[in-house]
């Protein structure tokens, strides 16, 4: 799917990065802990998460995501804004829980395969 | 905002047999601001897609570094973090002037954790920092005095 029908399925709001809503994306993945995503996230392109900091935007960056939404309506900062638009990032908000949200997304097809099994 | 400090210099390569050439970069991890805690990953990670390193092997250098960075700002008050890119390989140098580390084996399982709860609720101190630099680099070397401080030097391959 492309960023854009997240945007449409989450009846979600875009923060930045509204020039990159076309990019396809296959996979996501959800979670507050940010040391989980470093250690268990595998070539997942999208990041809902209701943790509100920098490293979240750092986080995603290094992971080479494309997009993160916010879940129950979290706004980003300024500072978080910025470090997105410097890396393309597209960032949104919604208005629904992480367990709904993940749950919409998952049954229209962005799956959440590449975690790394062991 | 202010951006971690970064000196860039090409240069002979320091490890005796190896003459290839090698490009350095070298950071100040600033260890007072959490918010702040990555920005020498970021950069280090423009730095190598300019000189057209494999994708794969920046993002491992990128992850193992940006968690070495978030490790020295939590437990060391930040440090210095050089990385030099030979021909073939990618080094990672991250030295603090820390409490060191009691127990490698302990602080290499994956979940144990010494980070206060404030970082954990900042999504961080999972106890899994250590683990994943190992994970995703060839070759982790870990140099720790307590008292003294650790310098840690990992090797990815490319």
């Amino acid at each position: 799917m492309k960023i854009s029908d997240i945007k449409t399925l989450l009846d979600a709001e875009v923060v930045c990065g509204e020039e990159n809503l076309d990019h396809d994306v296959y996979s996501a993945c959800g979670s507050d802990m940010m040391s989980d995503v470093l250690a268990y996230v595998k070539d997942q392109a999208v990041l809902l998460t209701g943790l509100v900091n920098s490293q979240v935007i750092r986080t995603a960056e290094m992971m080479d995501m494309v997009c993160i939404v916010f879940v129950r309506s979290k706004k980003p900062t300024e500072d978080m804004i910025e470090l997105a638009r410097e890396s393309g990032i597209v960032l949104m908000n919604t208005e629904k829980r992480m367990y709904e949200a993940c749950g919409l997304l998952y049954t229209s097809g962005l799956v959440g395969n590449g975690v790394r099994h062991e | 905002m202010r951006r971690a400090a970064c000196s860039i210099q090409a240069g002979s390569s320091e490890t005796g047999s190896d003459m290839s050439e090698s490009v350095r970069f070298r950071f100040n991890v600033d260890g007072s601001n959490f918010t702040t805690a990555g920005q020498a990953s970021v950069q280090v990670k423009k730095n190598l897609r300019e000189l057209g390193i494999p994708a794969d092997a920046i993002r491992r250098v990128s992850i193992a570094m940006y968690e070495g960075e978030i490790n020295m700002v939590i437990h060391a008050h930040g440090g210095e973090a050089e990385v030099i890119v030979f021909e073939d390989r990618i080094e990672i140098i991250l030295s603090d002037r820390g409490p060191g580390i009691p127990n490698i084996e302990l602080a290499m399982k994956e979940g144990y954790s010494t980070a206060p709860d404030n970082i954990r609720s900042l999504g961080f101190g999972a106890g899994m920092g250590l683990p994943n630099m190992k994970r995703y680099t060839d070759d982790m070397k870990i140099e720790t005095e307590l008292g003294k401080g650790t310098t840690i030097t990992m090797t990815v391959r490319f």
